[in-house]
């Protein structure tokens, strides 16, 4: 166990954890911000991914002791009132089915945006295309995309 | 305007109001606001000072704001907000002002609280719409009361009663304390459809926002002080069973509790159809934070031995049935070629009309295909959990399971209590697909709690659920057809079945629609379980079916719809046998709207494009899709879906299930699958197992509801399975090539 203190959703948070946690086990089980999800442990479908300085990154595979003081932003960080652009948009369209997958496929937009901010159909799939939803909300994450680019 | 009987009394609400509390108590709030003006704007709304219950459904503030409990479980299909929709409709209260919650189980007040079958909207259709209306008639008569009017002279609009004689004018929250005390009526007028104003709007997901802001919703959310993770490890392989465990070094590792070993259920304790049978003895692993639990659980070291044969005897919807599993370890490539020598010999003649032997013995030509399909994971993106705190008196279980009522009873009868000692609170659930109909989950998490003394949560991990099985069962299809000198199809045979379950529906068309029809069944069984899979049997079969029935338009040299329309056009007028399971001219309605709206008869000759259509769940569903070719990889382009599902409560929710289903039918018709290597999963997490992909979506998808005033039947299956023989139509023509056995992107077998 040691005690790291991390940079999230601009607060300073320590923790007591083992070095190898990774950062989706710390922000759940530790700070529970239970809004980043798990769904497969290897990266895989995206469920969990939160930004890093910005980028989004898989939070299942990023052990906390590689964290230093890194900007983390979480779901529940990414804007004070459900109002960054990417969410709004998400409400619009009425996005979500089940909804588990959404957290992570909205913080993959907002970093793509971020990159990008009128990203192409080619663009917008192969960024997205590491996030699986079950549901296949597929096109409408797209048209939401759309609609949040540029804004 | 239609009446309606009133089935709940004012003694089992109050008892369903304690249990609502009870939700309240794991540490967040369930309240889920309407109240979207601007969707972005999370509104805080003042909470009332005081709520009076009017009945089970629903209670009222002092400040006419109302709380709307939703009974059903919510997979994603949208309930939580059109099963509310349908009490305030008749409610009259304006949409902004309606708070919903999850109500927990409660058999005393709600009937069928169960995800499953498509069937939640059409089951509650009356019984919802009853409860809004029973508050209503309860508002009028204390403003009756208190006006001294006539009560049929007072009217409701958007929460306000008012009487035109007098002026008078009060809103529901003034009028619910004395509505409250009331005795409620016996039968109450539903208004007509006509009069309709929340019914077939559009109404946003009451949950939206908490979506998309990551509060806590689902159960692997759920945090408690002083609780446990628990995490299982079952067998390897389907076919065997625990020999020996040494934990020492898994004790001993940091944060965790103990290593045990549970099983699921007692030793004589009957089963029902939720139950399952794989892997009924665990090895647990319980500590502090998932995490170490799951470094722990790799240091459990567990030696595995042949499990034998395995007769349970199950109470199936009341049929006591015994389900055998035969023991050995299994493999994909036997099951293959035991499912190609299954032959008419070892079938079951379920449906005959006519003379079909004769039919094939003077056709001029005969028309043979053979369809299979693997089984499949459900895969729900949240993997099985549950949280349990049993204590010696009592069971409190809260999480994701579409079959609560079923494993309160399992749960109560595993630990020695009685029904009304265990309470269950469905959370939302991050998908189901028909995995959590088969509640093993809770009733592990329940037996660890006990035998840890502890409130716990269950997790399992991706590869756990994966490999855990209940999957859809691997099927097979032949189908025969017989034409005469004309091209006229005068027989038709289908020989289907699969394992452990043939997937075939008899009495659906086009049974009615040729005169000489068989239809025959058999089964394989297997220590491989399965379980219901988004429209059961319908998920492989209809595929199948409309595959053979494009090809063999092809063969007669007719258009696709224009030749389903012709058979359909026979079933009207001179339908053969009896008890056919479809309305014919339903059924020709969705493709002529799906004819309609794809512009099919002024295609552009070069489209790749295939139709689809098929009934099930009570609702029919047609489907185009177009294909184009990017390099020799067939991209999906444009689907036309058309559904006559009656009144549509929801129109854009109902859009996006119906979306949803297309883009699930195409990715598993494609892309997944479950295969068995000496009784082991070879697929155990998404680097394995294939599920659609952004990019391999449809480009655009246009959902039209046929518009009629037919009570709701299902929505969140029938658009699943035709989609598959759209595809597979849209393939050959793409391609030049029939595809016969999913999944279509993996190489073809060679048709002999």
């Amino acid at each position: 166990m040691a005690v790291f203190t991390l940079n999230i959703n601009g607060k300073q948070q320590k923790v007591d954890v083992d070095p190898s946690t990774p950062m989706l086990w710390v922000l759940r089980d530790e700070l529970h911000l239970v809004g980043t999800k798990y769904g497969c442990g290897i990266a895989q479908c995206g469920a969990c991914t939160i930004h890093v300085d910005g980028d989004a990154v898989r939070s299942c595979q990023l052990p906390v002791s590689s964290m230093g003081d890194y900007e983390i932003t979480t779901i529940e960080g990414l804007s004070e009132n459900a109002d960054h652009p990417v969410q709004k948009a998400w409400l619009e369209h009425d996005v979500p089915q089940c909804g588990y997958c959404q957290a992570g496929q909205i913080m993959s937009a907002a970093s793509l945006l971020k990159r990008s901010p009128n990203p192409s159909d080619e663009e917008i799939e192969s960024t997205m295309n590491g996030n699986i939803c079950r549901c296949g909300t597929y096109t409408r994450i797209k048209a939401a995309i759309k609609t949040a680019a540029g804004q | 305007m239609s009446s309606s009987k009133v089935a709940m009394g004012r003694r089992s609400f109050i008892k369903s109001v304690s249990l609502a509390g009870g939700g309240m108590v794991i540490g967040f709030s369930w309240l889920a606001s309407c109240k979207q003006k601007e969707a972005h704007v999370a509104v805080a709304q003042e909470l009332p000072k005081e709520w009076f219950g009017m009945n089970g459904f629903l209670k009222i503030g002092d400040n006419g704001l109302v709380t709307i409990y939703s009974p059903n479980p919510e997979i994603g299909q949208n309930v939580k907000t059109s099963m509310p929709m349908l009490v305030a409709e008749e409610l009259d209260i304006d949409w902004g002002d309606v708070i919903v919650e999850q109500a927990p189980l409660n058999t005393d007040l709600f009937t069928r609280q169960l995800a499953g079958g498509s069937q939640s909207i059409r089951q509650g259709w009356e019984s919802l719409r009853t409860a809004g209306a029973t508050a209503k008639h309860l508002l009028k008569q204390a403003a009756a009361d208190a006006w001294q009017v006539p009560m049929s002279e007072i009217t409701t609009e958007n929460g306000t009663l008012s009487h035109a004689g007098t002026g008078a004018s009060a809103g529901y929250g003034e009028m619910a304390a004395a509505a409250a005390q009331l005795e409620i009526p016996e039968e109450v007028p539903l208004k007509e459809k006509s009069d309709f104003k929340i019914i077939g709007t559009s109404r946003k997901n009451v949950d939206g926002t908490k979506i998309v802001t990551g509060q806590p919703l689902y159960g692997l959310d759920i945090q408690r002080d002083d609780m446990l993770i628990a995490m299982v490890v079952h067998p390897p392989a389907f076919g065997m069973q625990l020999k020996s465990l040494d934990a020492s070094e898994a004790k001993n590792m940091p944060g965790i509790k103990d290593v045990l070993t549970v099983d699921t259920y007692s030793e004589d304790q009957k089963r029902s159809a939720f139950d399952t049978s794989a892997f009924t003895k665990l090895v647990v692993v319980v500590g502090e934070s998932t995490w170490q639990v799951m470094q722990a659980k790799k240091a459990v070291k567990a030696e595995w031995e042949l499990a034998p044969d395995i007769e349970n005897e199950m109470n199936i919807f009341g049929r006591t049935m015994t389900v055998n599993h035969p023991a050995g370890l299994e493999n994909t490539k036997t099951h293959t070629s035991q499912m190609v020598d299954m032959g008419p010999q070892r079938a079951e003649i379920v449906r005959k009309d006519g003379d079909p032997e004769k039919a094939f013995k003077n056709a001029a030509k005969v028309v043979e295909r053979s369809y299979s399909c693997p089984f499949l994971a459900h895969n729900p993106m949240e993997p099985m959990n549950f949280f349990a705190n049993v204590t010696a008196d009592h069971a409190e279980l809260v999480g994701p399971i579409q079959t609560p009522e079923f494993m309160e009873q399992s749960v109560a009868e595993r630990l020695g209590l009685p029904l009304e000692k265990v309470d269950i609170m469905m959370t939302r659930m991050g998908g189901g697909f028909g995995r959590r109909l088969y509640g093993h989950f809770l009733v592990e998490a329940a037996v660890i709690s006990q035998q840890m003394n502890a409130p716990v949560k269950l997790v399992y991990t991706r590869e756990d659920d994966m490999t855990h099985g209940t999957y859809r069962p691997a099927y097979r299809a032949t189908y025969k057809a017989a034409l005469d000198e004309n091209n006229e199809l005068i027989g038709f045979h289908v020989i289907a079945g699969g394992i452990p379950e043939s997937p075939l529906a008899a009495n659906r068309f086009p049974a009615g629609a040729v005169d000489n029809y068989l239809a025959e069944s058999w089964a394989i069984e297997s220590n491989i379980t399965t379980g219901a899979f988004r429209a059961p049997r319908s998920n492989f079969i209809a595929g199948a079916e409309q595959s053979f029935l494009d090809e063999l338009a092809e063969i007669v040299g007719k258009d696709p719809i224009q030749f389903r329309l012709d058979l359909l056009q026979r079933s009207i007028d001179t339908p053969v046998g009896e008890n056919n399971d479809y309305d014919p001219l339903r059924y020709k309605g969705v493709l002529e709207l799906v004819r309609d709206k794809s512009g099919w008869n002024n295609q552009d000759a070069s489209k790749n494009r295939g139709v689809s259509a098929y009934f099930c769940h009570n609702s029919y569903v047609a489907q185009v899709l177009d294909i184009e070719m990017e390099g020799d990889k067939p991209v999906v382009q444009d689907v036309y879906c058309a559904i006559d599902c009656g009144i549509v409560v929801n129109p854009d929710a109902a859009s996006n299930l119906a979306e949803g289903g297309i883009v699930d039918g195409i990715g598993h018709a494609m892309y997944s699958a479950i295969t068995f290597k000496d009784g082991k999963p070879e697929q155990q997490n998404f680097d394995r197992y294939r599920l659609i992909r952004h990019s391999e979506a449809p480009k655009r998808i246009q959902v039209d509801f046929v518009q009629n005033d037919i009570d709701p039947t299902g929505l969140g299956e029938p658009p699943f399975p035709p989609i598959m023989g759209a595809l597979a139509n849209a393939m050959y023509k793409a391609t030049g090539k029939r595809y016969y056995d999913q999944p279509f992107n993996a190489p073809q077998p060679v048709i002999g």
